[in-house]
């Protein structure tokens, strides 16, 4: 099972990416993507025209604000119920950067730690963690989520759980690698040497070593838990109406696309658009930080 | 080799022991599953009744094997809702799942293959930063809203094919067309990784020292050994396939088993989700463990290397 690297959003190699656009280009436009997203999700309620739940019927599907019979009091429409796009995907950034961060915490720490005890500690415990970390990324975990949302029911939480469940075993395998070099590197050595315990070398000399990879990694994974949440939106095992989040709002849209192709285009480009700008940032800070780490 | 097969299979052994353990846990941790079953008007004896009935009054450990054994007697238990064996209800979607799956498996096996070779062949030109750029979008774009704009354009604008269903082969081109981009990209990645590393092995010299022609030294010798790397992945692409064919078989309300996963979760039929679930992980690893004794079987440095 050494199959499994191209797993995770992180599928595409750096060189890709990069030879796109060239020099600082690649780290100030996704940067500004991402800074926008921030403080579209803080500030929502001033940015947003209308609250993004509420219902209008006299004002029912109206096109964009370029389209004919389109008008600049709704600038990207309005849905079935006469609810403003814009400002429902105004308040979707809330939902898919709140799910990313909370996501990227618990699997982060979960992976971190489990990836440096198997690293460190090698021998029986490292296999063991392995296979499991093996079987996790082996494991179609679209599936797991719509069971958790069958048996809880959809909603926030459950969508942070079921993305975590598995989604922590990239950085098991990654951090992992980073410890096995490091257990044998000078320094963790000497601490041997002078006594330290197990835990001690862990937390204060190995830790520190693998904050690079660990933030190149979470950058790359922020693309992978919009699109995850995204799509578990869309199949109604996510983010549950009338909250607007930007997977349950192309769903809303799918059976419209005949009348009001609007519905679905934008939340989707919003969620292409701040993905590309994750896996482009992940890319330069990796090339930055850490080149050894093209594989990732 | 029979060291390293024994070793595999224990190791599927335990994996396939961990899953029914995830999944045993997962159910029973998040709440009580009688609540699936009872209303408003349910009295405590209604109660004690479906425990009972779900042999929930036995001891944990006692249920848990109940489970496994039903299990391995291919029995995933009965839908709530529709009163049937759950593994009936997956054999039935199975065929549309299986046609659409081996269909864009072939074409992104096929694509992958050629566009691979000449990204690898005809480095930094116009195709193979086409390709790149491609692979980037595919990545980016939310395969469900891919195919939404799919239907919109060929489906509502030109009227070219048909928007949802299954019927004809034109049914095909759309889903085909959207879980292909799903798996190209990381294929795609594979295949010109591998193909460049062949192509700076001893023996793609001496093929071309011989004179061989470009053609027969790229398209027979190289693709031959880069091929070994995109087979291996095969668990790993299958599984990205049934993920992307939950997606997929949704937009385009294919009748399959990922249809039939959501389907369940709209009626919170919790045994039909958990079926699917088991079966397409069981499915996952038993591909992985063929994947690897085949791979072992080939090269030999494998066997030694994993055991």
């Amino acid at each position: 099972m050494q199959n499994t690297e191209v797993m995770t959003g992180a599928m595409v190699d750096s060189s890709m990416r990069r030879a796109l656009i060239f020099g600082q280009m690649t780290f100030v436009i996704p940067v500004t993507v991402l800074v926008l997203l921030v403080l579209t999700a803080i500030f929502a309620p001033f940015l947003a025209p209308y609250p993004p739940t509420k219902i209008a019927m006299t004002e029912r599907l109206l096109p964009p604000f370029f389209s004919d019979g389109g008008s600049t009091a709704h600038l990207l429409g309005t849905d079935l119920i006469g609810r403003d796009v814009l400002s429902r995907v105004i308040y979707g950034a809330r939902v898919s950067l709140s799910v990313s961060l909370l996501v990227i915490l618990i699997t982060g720490s979960i992976g971190t730690v489990l990836g440096i005890i198997a690293g460190y500690l090698g021998g029986r415990t490292d296999a063991f963690l392995m296979r499991i970390t093996d079987i996790s990324l082996a494991f179609p975990g679209i599936l797991i989520a719509i069971l958790l949302a069958t048996i809880i029911g959809p909603g926030y939480w459950t969508v942070v759980l079921a993305i975590s469940i598995l989604g922590w075993a990239p950085y098991a395998r990654l951090i992992r690698g980073e410890a096995l070099k490091l257990r044998e590197a000078d320094f963790a050595a000497q601490a041997r040497i002078i006594g330290s315990s197990s835990l001690r070398i862990m937390v204060i000399h190995i830790f520190p070593n693998i904050v690079n990879p660990l933030i190149v990694m979470v950058t790359l994974s922020v693309g992978f838990v919009i699109l995850t949440e995204a799509a578990l939106s869309y199949l109604g095992a996510g983010i549950p109406p009338p909250t607007p989040s930007w997977g349950n709002m192309v769903s809303d849209g799918r059976n419209l696309i005949d009348t009001a192709w609007w519905i679905c285009f934008f939340p989707g480009l919003a969620i292409g658009l701040v993905v590309l700008a994750g896996n482009f940032l992940g890319d330069w800070l990796r090339d930055k930080l850490d080149p050894r780490l093209r594989r990732l | 080799m029979g060291r390293f097969i024994i070793i595999r299979l224990l190791q599927t052994v335990v994996a396939l022991i961990g899953i029914s353990i995830l999944i045993f846990v997962l159910v029973r941790a998040s709440g009580d599953p009688t609540m699936l079953f009872r209303s408003a008007l349910s009295t405590e004896e209604d109660i004690a009744r479906i425990r009972a009935d779900l042999g929930l009054d036995k001891p944990v450990l006692e249920q848990y094997w109940i489970f496994v054994t039903d299990l391995a007697h291919g029995d995933l238990g009965e839908s709530l809702i529709k009163r049937r064996p759950v593994t009936e209800m997956i054999v039935e979607r199975m065929p549309n799942t299986l046609s659409l799956a081996l269909s864009s498996f072939a074409v992104s096996m096929l694509l992958a293959l050629v566009l691979g070779v000449l990204a690898a062949t005809r480095r930094d030109t116009f195709l193979d930063n086409g390709v790149k750029f491609l692979a980037i979008l595919g990545q980016a774009l939310p395969g469900f809203w891919v195919a939404i704009m799919a239907i919109l354009a060929f489906s509502v604008y030109w009227q070219l094919l048909p928007p949802a269903g299954t019927g004809t082969p034109a049914h095909f081109v759309l889903p085909v067309a959207t879980l292909v981009l799903f798996m190209l990209p990381g294929m795609m990645r594979l295949v010109r990784s591998s193909m460049l590393d062949v192509l700076d092995s001893e023996y793609i010299k001496l093929a071309r020292i011989k004179g061989l022609p470009e053609r027969t030294v790229i398209w027979k010798h190289a693709l031959r050994n880069a091929l070994i790397a995109p087979l291996t992945t095969a668990g790993m692409i299958f599984a990205l396939l049934i993920t992307g064919a939950v997606i997929t078989e949704n937009v385009f309300n294919w009748p399959g088993i990922g249809r039939l996963s959501i389907e369940a979760l709209m009626e919170r039929d919790f045994p039909v989700v958990q079926g699917i679930t088991l079966m397409v992980a069981v499915l996952v690893l038993l591909i992985n463990l063929f994947v690897d004794i085949m791979y072992a079987y080939i090269d030999p440095q494998i066997r030694y290397q994993r055991t």
